[in-house]
């Protein structure tokens, strides 16, 4: 199965790349991919906080992943007081 | 009104967007570029959007907020790309018959605009650039927990 991932600000700048594509097993989680990511990408193992986004929807940890989902990792947002 | 915009945001549109003749009251929101953060000297701001979620967002807290106080209307525009200092990023409008609605329903849409939509800042200043809120810890915002307010 293959998904999209999108990267956003810091994560862009330090992946170098807007999106990638990338293969996955049946029965693959939200936080499955996210652990697998900061662990085969060198740029995000030092990345830190990080939501994920299935198809525009901020999704639970346990969410199953499919094929063609589109997933956006989504840094800590723009914030201020 | 609900947008995101890559040229100066001009308020009186929202004003126009949130008009209504039950509304006896319009608080108008608008957050500027500042020249100062944290101690840094800052030259300018950079805003990127995950474009259809954060409308998405953005639409979903108008919703919360018409749901929550008697609003007339709500109008919300955001700034992408370079915002030089001193203009507006972003801007909310809420009318409601009575100030009170319009205040609370105002303040609480930015508070959760900064909470929960996908625009990220990156204030360049003297000697280099970051991504705010780059440096915090390792979790993250996961639907139905305690970090993502469920209010």
């Amino acid at each position: 199965m293959k998904v999209q991932i999108l990267f956003f600000a810091s994560l862009r700048e330090r992946t170098g790349q807007k999106s990638m594509e990338h293969e996955i097993s049946p029965g693959t989680t939200a936080a499955d991919l996210l652990e697998q990511l900061r662990r085969d990408l060198p740029a995000m193992t030092s990345a830190g906080r990080i939501s994920l986004a299935v198809n525009e929807e901020y999704c639970e940890p346990t969410q199953e992943l499919h094929d063609g989902d589109e997933i956006a990792l989504i840094p800590p947002v723009s914030g201020g007081q | 009104m609900i947008r995101l915009t890559d040229e100066p945001i001009r308020v009186d549109d929202l004003m126009s967007a949130t008009a209504d003749p039950a509304a006896g009251a319009t608080v108008l929101f608008v957050g500027m570029t500042r020249d100062n953060n944290e101690g840094r000297n800052v030259d300018r701001l950079e805003y990127e959007a995950y474009p259809g979620m954060a409308e998405r967002e953005l639409e979903r807290i108008a919703d919360e907020a018409s749901k929550r106080w008697p609003v007339a209307k709500i109008a919300i525009v955001h700034r992408i790309g370079v915002v030089p200092i001193g203009e507006a990023s972003v801007a909310i409008s809420a009318s409601s018959g009575h100030r009170g609605d319009a205040f609370e329903a105002a303040r609480f849409t930015i508070d959760r605009l900064k909470e929960v939509v996908p625009i990220w800042k990156k204030e360049f200043f003297e000697g280099g650039a970051v991504w705010i809120g780059d440096q915090a810890g390792k979790e993250g915002i996961w639907k139905n927990e305690g970090d993502l307010p469920s209010e």
